[in-house]
């Protein structure tokens, strides 16, 4: 267990906490605000890498591919909205399941057909490729930093927007009790139509950002959707600052948790049997922490309302 | 005992029209062999024993979204449960179901006991969620099972059998075995559900404050509601691992607990009939669509949407809607 070791996968974990946050920030506003499970926001995420594939393969350059995903996937966010969710508000929160459930079935599937069931893969931008040397034999992507960088900077703009506007104002009021924002005058819906947009956009950065270091696949949403689950619950839902811790300690506690738990187990049990149990273990260290956090604080660690 | 609980006992005529539905329904699946010369053979039988084996674990699952509100996105772990008794029973040569039967519901039993201590803490989507967690747990931990298969699953050479007696290897037998169970399974929830125990239940889902102040340990209840459903997963699990003669961690994916889940909501919620109809016409549909196209979800997908949009209630709902009007005219 070298320190190399660890300072790298700490990184890792950064980036994958990052990552989550970029996720679950909308998914737990959405919740939040409008009382609503949104299970498709993982296909959000996919949209988003998929549609950077494409537009990729059209202009040829990064950035125009970043802007030209971004605003599609804030399209499809709106879209959907405006042809399902907003006729779920509401309702019964199994309608909400089932509805999403069957969207996620349907984009699964669509993109299957238009994109093919082969994973692509989207290449670093070249003004960001190789790595750079954090300390003596120390490498590291530069792609991996950016993305830690990029996710950091999207958390305190959205720090800022939520905490210091009056959309963010709105936003905070609305998680809080929506039928009283709603009663003082604001319009509602437009501003459910705002948070939902937004947050199909951050999914969709989220997959842009990660579509070089992952493949890109059909999967790739369902996977990630629940461990954004995992930190919103934890974090406390409809909690931006929740979101944003438990997001980190999701991403740390798995990805040191799969690279370590081997080396860990065999301290107290052969290195057989640790390596049996040593990957299990780490697969399921998160659920189990949310079990226990679950169990300890019922509504997570930062509940946006007393519920 | 507290007076108010003898609401819902006055017999109505609607009541009476609908106990043809579980009639119906179970008669048909008893005369399905009878027609499976006649069309689809083999392949006809071993479609509907799986309808009815995932009919159990619905019905099951109907007991505790229906008729206690606690939306369970984890049920397909017990299914799990239940198949891999059989399964790794199997592998170390004990391949009776007087041994694999009862360990199968054991096993879903004490999973459901020691988690639901923990899930019936909380309340709402964190209940949601938490379920799907220890689901996850269990999926996880099949995927890790290297010597039982791992990811890959695990094959079983044969189906079990009983005192000795290869009873199931027929698959006319066979049928007619996962018939019983689901009779049985479906007739002890609906005496459950009659019972105190049923209306202490429905009660807790309407107002757990006002069941709690009756003198109600509200959590018992619901906690003993878990295991009762878990444990018929884990008779589910049973039946599908001898179906299939493999089991897989992909039984327990948290994609089958929402399928499982829409099952119960296409037929429609806490009508236990609901739940048998609702299986059949999610696993008729699917045989149906990817029958001509391999791409059914895109099809799918979106009528799940247009059911939840428009048809409240699920199909009982809107059959009995439409019984209704047209009775009006």
């Amino acid at each position: 267990m070298s320190t190399t070791l660890l300072v790298v996968q700490t990184l890792n974990g950064l980036q994958l906490g990052v990552l989550l946050f970029l996720i679950a920030a909308g998914l737990t506003l959405v919740f939040g605000v409008m009382d609503f499970i949104n299970l498709a926001h993982g296909v959000q995420y996919m949209l988003g890498a998929y549609l950077a594939v494409t537009f990729f393969a059209l202009t040829g350059s990064f950035l125009a591919a970043l802007i030209l995903a971004l605003a599609a996937a804030l399209l499809c966010g709106l879209l959907l909205e405006f042809l399902v969710f907003r006729h779920l508000y509401g309702r019964d929160h199994l309608d909400h399941v089932i509805a999403t459930f069957g969207i996620i079935l349907f984009i699964n599937h669509g993109v299957k057909i238009v994109w093919g069931a082969a994973p692509l893969s989207l290449p670093i931008p070249d003004l960001f490729s190789g790595s750079v040397q954090l300390a003596d034999g120390l490498l590291y992507p530069v792609w991996r930093l950016v993305t830690i960088g990029s996710g950091l900077a999207v958390a305190a703009l959205l720090y800022v927007l939520v905490s210091h506007t009056r959309i963010g104002m709105l936003v905070r009021a609305g998680a809080t009790n929506a039928a009283m924002v709603s009663a003082l005058g604001v319009d509602i819906r437009r501003l459910f139509l705002i948070v939902f947009g937004f947050g199909a956009m951050l999914a969709g950065f989220a997959g842009i950002m990660i579509a070089p270091i992952l493949s890109v696949d059909p999967g790739m949403g369902d996977t990630i959707l629940i461990l954004a689950f995992v930190v919103i619950v934890i974090g406390g839902i409809g909690s931006i600052r929740g979101a944003f811790l438990a997001a980190l300690l999701i991403g740390l506690v798995d990805t040191l948790g799969r690279s370590f738990s081997v080396d860990i187990l065999r301290l107290v049990m052969g290195p057989s049997p640790a390596r049996t149990v040593g990957p299990a273990l780490a697969s399921m260290l998160i659920y189990l922490l949310m079990a226990v956090v679950l169990y300890v604080r019922p509504s997570g660690l930062f509940p946006a309302k007393g519920r | 005992m507290p007076p108010a609980l003898s609401l819902a006992t006055s017999p109505t005529p609607t009541r009476r029209r609908l106990e043809v539905l579980p009639i119906g329904i179970f008669l048909a699946f008893a005369v399905l062999p009878a027609a499976a010369p006649l069309a689809g053979g083999e392949h006809l039988l071993s479609l509907g024993s799986r309808v009815m084996i995932f009919a159990i674990a619905a019905v099951a699952l109907d007991l505790l979204v229906g008729y206690g509100a606690l939306i369970s996105f984890g049920h397909a772990a017990f299914i799990g449960l239940g198949a891999y008794a059989v399964g790794i029973l199997a592998a170390h040569g004990i391949g009776d179901a007087l041994v694999s039967l009862p360990v199968a519901l054991a096993v879903a039993a004490l999973y459901a006991f020691l988690t639901g201590i923990v899930c019936l803490r909380t309340k709402g989507v964190y209940f949601i969620m938490i379920t799907l967690a220890f689901g996850q747990m269990a999926f996880f931990t099949a995927s890790s099972l290297a010597p039982y298969g791992g990811d890959d699953g695990l094959t079983i050479a044969a189906r079990s059998t009983f005192a000795g007696f290869p009873l199931l290897k027929n698959e006319r037998a066979f049928y007619y075995v996962v018939f019983v169970a689901l009779l049985g399974t479906y007739l002890f929830c609906r005496a459950l559900v009659g019972s105190r125990f049923g209306r202490v239940l429905r009660g807790a889902k309407e107002n757990p404050v006002r069941m709690a102040a009756m003198g109600f340990d509200v959590y018992r209840f619901q906690l003993a509601t878990y295991v009762i459903a878990g444990t018929l997963g884990g008779l589910s699990g049973f039946l599908l691992a001898n179906a299939s003669e493999f089991v897989s961690p992909a039984y327990m994916s948290w994609q089958r607990s929402g399928e499982l889940i829409v099952m119960v909501l296409l037929g429609g919620l806490g009508s236990l009939n609901g739940a048998i109809i609702g299986t059949a016409a999610y696993l008729l549909t699917e045989e149906w669509l990817s029958g001509f196209t391999e791409d059914w979800k895109v099809i799918f997908g979106p009528v799940l949407v247009l059911v939840v949009l428009f048809a409240r209630g699920g199909l009982i709902g809107v059959t009995a809607e439409l019984w209704r009007r047209l009775g009006r005219d």
